[in-house]
């Protein structure tokens, strides 16, 4: 039913294809939002957001701090309530009922515990929690990571209290698991561990996954997807081997502006020459130009750089009128 | 922890309990054919004086620790630490979440402070019995400070869910409660039952001359009023008497004015000593004589008013205040709830 929707709205697009939206045709939505807005006094943290994330993908949500990217997650969540537009998770109203909720694990930033309470207590507390709770994946889970289960929480390292937020959220046996930053807080060792883990859950579980963080290294070792989010709006979504076959740097002399074909997103100008970050559907054969491929970190960056670009001339106009 | 304070009275009263009964069976239930009630009476109601005290003591201020430190953190320390982005991203809707809490810990509250009263009261029993003045720990026996405990709970979780913050949701908590409990005890309490008159008389033996000074005002003044005729507490069992006026007819107040006009002899007995020496000698023959004089003259057209609460409306007054504050705790439980649902975080 879902996807008889989203492919109505989006006819005769490619699936995974980069779309400055982030308007994905094709497969089921696990998370849509539109025109999505959170303000907490007066100040929006997130405002007039519009995305779908398609299911069946590690989602990678990158983007600069004070993004709105834990406003996003929070909203997905149901922690907190959306102050314009709507936000739908796997086709429900987020955290509308228990079932809603089942559906959804969640790490929420820092991967807070009950630091008086014992491994074994918070697996007992997930088990009267959640009516789909996995107790012996949980255990063995514990027990793999070689963890005491009668440690209380508030005495585990920094990885370790990760590895236990992600314990819970994969023993409800979730379809989607959404983490907020999980790795910001850990040492390079704990990063990689806790990262492979996750590609393990999800691979086994087939779950769907979004996690956000503000470091691309993180996002290119485990996602398949990657949303960039800046100024609290979508800059670019897409599957990673789409973005990188649909960018390029070209690199000219003079002062001369690539081919009308070519959405430029990043430019660098000197006296010499221009080196330009692009988006075009193929690789320009103007022989003017050195075409070269770029990394995922350059992509990210070149948008992150537009949005801030675009959002100091916002605030220059504004105060212009003022 | 709260089940090994329990245990620890429950066993100091379970040790001296048993004594206090006997006391009374051999001392004031057979002092009527002894004919020394008063003495007896006074001499058992300083057995344990201080245990009582301080039990009573407890009984009071358990509701008022249980709201501080099981309501106020309840809610508070989880928006506090941030783990209610653990405990409401469950397959649970946080307004069940709560409400569960709320139940368990509510309960627990209640069997706790309901044990404790239920131990104060039976091992106390004697004491009460014999003193005759159940309206006077009325906060510390029975039903009440069950109510108590509940209101103090919910009001905790409440302030906590508002302020979001531990320590100062505690302190709040501990304000909101004294002032709820003062306000219950002075103001409403008295006001739940319109109270019973008692008219008689005015008796001679029964009424002595003395000024007493009312509110601040007066003491600031620096000077006493002038004197006038005195009731002496009637000797109603277990009433609680608001007040022993003597008035006339149409209920206007004995003044000091008329008791001069009646009594002029009385006026120099009321003058400052000669010797200047506060200390109280015997009362001269005389002087008692005037007095009773005065008493049977004003008695002409004056009568003593008692208002007061008879004993028998010791339980109606034990229902109603826990039905209040039974009440109290579930609309502050309803408000828990909606804020937790709708306005957090």
């Amino acid at each position: 039913m879902n996807d008889e929707r989203i492919r109505g709205e989006a006819p005769g697009r490619v699936q995974g294809a980069p779309t400055r939206d982030g308007q994905s045709a094709g497969g089921s939505a696990v998370l849509r939002a539109d025109g999505l807005g959170k303000r907490y006094g007066r100040r929006w943290a997130l405002s007039d957001c519009t995305l779908t994330i398609p299911a069946g993908h590690v989602v990678g949500l990158v983007g600069p701090n004070g993004a709105g990217k834990t406003t996003l997650l929070q909203l997905a969540v149901g922690l907190v309530a959306p102050t314009a537009g709507t936000v739908t998770v796997l086709g429900g109203r987020p955290a509308e009922g228990p079932a809603q909720l089942a559906r959804v694990g969640f790490v929420a930033q820092d991967t807070p515990t009950y630091a008086g309470l014992s491994i074994a207590d918070h697996l007992r507390f997930g088990a009267r929690l959640n009516h789909r709770w996995d107790g012996d994946a949980a255990r063995r889970r514990i027990e793999q990571l070689g963890l005491d289960p009668r440690q209380r929480a508030g005495k585990l390292s920094g990885g370790q209290r990760a590895q236990l937020a992600l314990t819970l959220a994969v023993a409800k046996r979730p379809e989607l698991l959404i983490l907020d930053e999980p790795v910001a807080s850990l040492d390079p060792l704990a990063r990689r561990e806790f990262l492979a883990n996750l590609l393990e859950v999800a691979a086994d579980q087939r779950v769907s996954v979004v996690l956000s963080s503000h470091l691309v290294a993180d996002l290119d070792r485990v996602c398949d997807y990657v949303v960039v989010l800046a100024t609290s709006r979508v800059q670019v979504a897409g599957t990673i081997e789409t973005l990188l076959a649909t960018h390029f740097r070209l690199t000219g002399t003079g002062r001369g502006e690539p081919p009308a074909d070519q959405q430029i997103i990043e430019a660098h100008r000197t006296a010499r020459t221009s080196t330009f970050v692009v988006r075009a559907d193929a690789a320009p054969g103007d022989p003017a130009w050195t075409v070269e491929p770029v990394t995922l970190e350059e992509v990210v960056l070149a948008y992150m750089k537009q949005a801030h670009g675009a959002g100091d001339e916002r605030a220059a106009r504004a105060e212009a009128r003022a | 922890m709260a089940g090994a304070a329990l245990a620890i009275v429950a066993v100091a009263l379970a040790f001296t309990g048993p004594h206090l009964v006997h006391l009374y069976d051999t001392t004031v239930a057979p002092c009527a054919t002894n004919g020394d009630c008063p003495t007896a009476t006074a001499a058992f109601l300083r057995t344990d004086r201080t245990l009582r005290t301080w039990l009573g003591i407890l009984v009071l201020v358990l509701p008022g620790i249980i709201g501080v430190f099981w309501g106020a953190p309840l809610v508070a320390r989880e928006l506090e630490d941030g783990t209610y982005r653990l405990a409401w991203t469950q397959s649970v809707t946080r307004t069940r979440w709560l409400a569960v809490k709320l139940g368990v810990v509510g309960a627990a509250s209640v069997a706790v402070t309901g044990l404790l009263s239920l131990a104060v009261t039976w091992w106390a029993s004697p004491l009460d019995h014999a003193a005759a003045n159940r309206f006077g720990t009325f906060g510390q026996r029975d039903l009440v400070p069950l109510a108590y405990a509940l209101f103090a709970f919910m009001l905790g979780v409440t302030i906590g869910a508002l302020l979001r913050r531990t320590l100062p949701a505690m302190a709040i908590t501990l304000v909101a409660f004294v002032a709820v409990r003062l306000f219950a005890t002075s103001w409403l309490r008295p006001r739940l039952l319109a109270p019973t008159q008692l008219t008689h008389a005015l008796d001679p033996n029964r009424t002595g001359l003395g000024s007493s000074v009312s509110g601040l005002s007066g003491l600031l003044r620096g000077h006493l009023p002038a004197a006038n005729l005195q009731p002496e507490p009637p000797d109603i069992p277990g009433a609680w008497i608001y007040s022993t006026r003597i008035v006339d007819g149409r209920g206007h107040a004995l003044t000091s004015q008329v008791v001069k006009a009646d009594c002029p002899a009385l006026a120099e007995l009321n003058g400052p000593h000669p010797s200047g020496s506060r200390v109280a000698g015997p009362v001269p023959e005389e002087a008692r004589q005037g007095l009773a004089n005065c008493v049977t003259k004003v008695g002409a057209t004056y009568h003593e008013l008692v208002t007061y609460q008879p004993a028998s409306r010791y339980w109606t007054f034990q229902w109603y205040e826990t039905a209040i504050f039974l009440a109290a705790a579930l609309i502050l439980a309803g408000a828990g709830l909606w804020v937790v649902r709708r306005r957090l975080p």
